[in-house]
């Protein structure tokens, strides 16, 4: 496991922070705040994952702190690079994005530009960030790159184009794309939804190996618990725009401190132990316009108590490990009176 | 021979050369008019026994062999005249489309990319042209410049270039959103570099089909507005110019006849192959 994440406080900022990140979209009744108040922080060399349900507002929060809301979208709080604050900056962080912070996106099959060779796309990302790298080397450089993210005939590949990918090759281009410019943040928005388990791992296994040997900081938007299991060291839990639960890994997993991360976790296939009825989570997430008052989750929650449907609890950390929940006590390690699987409900 | 008699149950794979689907009967024809009147404008003077503006027999002539569509009322040569039309028809109505496209696309694209203020004032001005009928706008246009083949080419852009904002407004609008604009964008890419490399290069093919349908209609606009005196001047062997003349003349046909031909056949020629070519590039809309 890497160094100990770098907290609030600490000697050094982390290497990319947000802080208190608030988006809201326009919308009846002051807009529609699709994310309120989430702090994350990754460090070189690190994996975070960013996990949650279909519009619990994990891929806005990465789009809002890249500065890729579209206009009419109020994203405030603060997002740093380096101790560098660059919320609010539009300009500063075009230049950042692609350059120091790149992006991977979820489907390789639309986020290629179909006329323009892969060579030519990775060689546009070097030329943007640096004018006095002349073609010849930009492609060059673009072949060296798709030999890194092993795709195989790079020289022939590059003159290719992305219609003549297949689409575990075309995610390979993309990385290959987002690594162009030696990118110290690398944020995978469900990098692997859109391609066959088996290539899943291939590329899950290519963004480790660029973790380790380049330092990236890698923050890995994604669903997919067990993904997050394999590549991830820290793992945050977003419910309804809120972060209600952020532990280790191995943490959150065996000894989760919020109703929602226990029930995510049980609704999961196991391989060992009992393989009795999966639990389902009652109920589906809250609408953007009508969330709910007091803790988000409380009406699919199986623990809720009355307190829960009108003071949201706050996020409180415990060493590395925070939930928002009144029930969870993190100090005293007790599990969650989460109902046994396969109860009666 | 003994070959011969083995009996064979693969099929035989014929090399035949396969036509695309888009290139139907109509297509090919339109491309033969179209080339037809390219060749005859850019050789006419080479091979015609008579000078177009040359008083070439007696006035009013039935057609016969030596003037297959008869004479006009200065006794010219009317296929003589005819022919050298296309030299006029054939470069306003590129140069008229070539114009209206850059202008409207620009504008169509900026409106779309920009959004808000910028969107809603060039669609305004793009509305209130196209609430005018065609022939009508080009006239008070025409009349207001005074006559002559050069205004009225100023006139006919006036009137084509909003289809071709609106085309291109549209298209950027549907790609704009478009995951790989997302990922330029993403990339750092600035916002004409996003324009101009990730959007435009995809966003032609309606303003193309479009195009070529219009280069017969600007070929029927430029004769109509010289019909009524605001387009060519005589003695321009301009087409609709010679269908004015032979309308006075109503019982000597075939002064008009010919140029009547010509613009037909240019017009459904264009037709022909900008529907071929809506087929090529949207095979979803075809027949």
């Amino acid at each position: 496991m890497s160094a100990a994440p770098a907290r609030a406080g600490a000697d050094r900022p982390p290497l990319f922070e947000v802080r208190d990140l608030r988006v809201v979209f326009p919308g009846p009744a002051g807009g529609l705040e699709a994310v309120s108040g989430v702090d994350l922080a990754v460090d070189r060399g690190e994996v975070l994952a960013v996990v949650g349900e279909s519009g619990s507002g994990k891929s806005v929060t990465m789009l809002a702190a890249m500065g890729l809301t579209g206009p009419g979208v109020t994203v405030t709080g603060s997002v740093r690079l380096d101790g560098e604050e660059y919320l609010g900056r539009p300009e500063a962080l075009r230049r950042l994005r692609g350059k120091r912070m790149a992006m991977i996106f979820q489907d390789p099959m639309t986020a290629l530009n179909p006329v323009m060779t892969v060579g030519a796309q990775i060689t546009e990302m070097i030329r943007i960030h640096d004018r006095q790298v002349s073609q010849r080397q930009a492609m060059k450089k673009a072949v060296d790159l798709l030999a890194l993210v092993a795709v195989p005939f790079p020289e022939r590949r590059a003159a290719q184009y992305p219609h003549e990918f297949s689409g575990g090759m075309r995610q390979r281009a993309m990385i290959a794309m987002a690594m162009a410019n030696d990118p110290e943040v690398l944020i995978a928005d469900e990098p692997t939804t859109a391609l066959d388990v088996t290539i899943q791992a291939q590329i899950i296994e290519l963004l480790d190996g660029l973790r380790r040997e380049r330092g990236l900081a890698l923050v890995l938007i994604t669903h997919d618990l067990g993904i997050v299991a394999g590549l991830a060291d820290r793992v945050a839990i977003l419910y309804a725009g809120r972060v209600v639960e952020r532990a280790p890994v191995r943490e959150a997993y065996y000894r989760p401190a919020h109703p929602y991360t226990a029930s995510l976790l049980k609704a999961l296939p196991s391989l060992e132990g009992d393989r009795g009825r999966l639990v389902p989570i009652d109920g589906s997430p809250p609408g953007l316009a009508s969330r709910p008052p007091g803790c988000s989750f409380h009406p699919r929650c199986p623990i809720a108590v009355p307190r829960c449907m009108v003071e949201r609890p706050a996020l409180i950390a415990v060493g590395d490990h925070a939930a928002a929940c009144h029930l969870a006590d993190l100090s005293a390690r007790t599990p969650l009176p989460m109902p046994a699987a396969g109860g009666a409900r | 021979m003994t070959d011969a008699a083995i009996p064979t149950t693969t099929p035989v794979v014929r090399s035949r050369r396969m036509r695309p689907q888009w290139l139907t009967l109509p297509v090919i024809i339109g491309f033969a008019i179209i080339a037809f009147w390219v060749v005859v404008a850019v050789t006419v003077p080479l091979w015609t026994p008579y000078d177009p503006l040359m008083i070439a027999g007696r006035r009013l002539q039935a057609p016969s062999m030596a003037h297959w569509l008869g004479t006009d009322a200065l006794g010219r040569d009317v296929l003589v005249r005819t022919l050298y039309g296309a030299r006029y028809s054939l470069p306003i109505a590129v140069i008229v489309v070539a114009v209206a496209v850059a202008i409207g696309s620009a504008l169509g694209a900026i409106a779309g990319y920009l959004g808000g203020l910028v969107d809603s004032v060039i669609m305004r001005f793009v509305d209130v042209t196209l609430a005018f009928p065609p022939i009508l706008l080009a006239m008070a246009v025409t009349a207001a410049l005074g006559p002559g083949l050069d205004n009225a080419a100023i006139a006919m852009v006036a009137v084509s270039w909003p289809v071709y904002a609106r085309l291109m407004r549209a298209q950027v609008l549907s790609l704009r959103g478009r995951e790989h604009v997302e990922a330029a964008i993403a990339a750092g890419a600035s916002r004409p570099r996003v324009l101009i490399r990730h959007i435009l290069p995809l966003a032609w093919s309606p303003t193309l089909v479009n195009a070529t349908m219009d280069l017969g209609q600007i070929v029927l606009l430029a004769a109509s507005l010289s019909f009524i005196g605001l387009g060519a001047l005589p003695p321009t062997p301009e087409w609709g110019q010679m269908i004015s003349e032979g309308a006075v003349h109503f019982y000597s046909w075939w002064i008009a006849f010919g140029p009547g031909m010509a613009i037909l056949s240019m017009v459904l020629g264009f037709s022909f192959v900008g529907d071929g070519l809506r087929d090529l590039f949207d095979p979803r809309s075809g027949t």
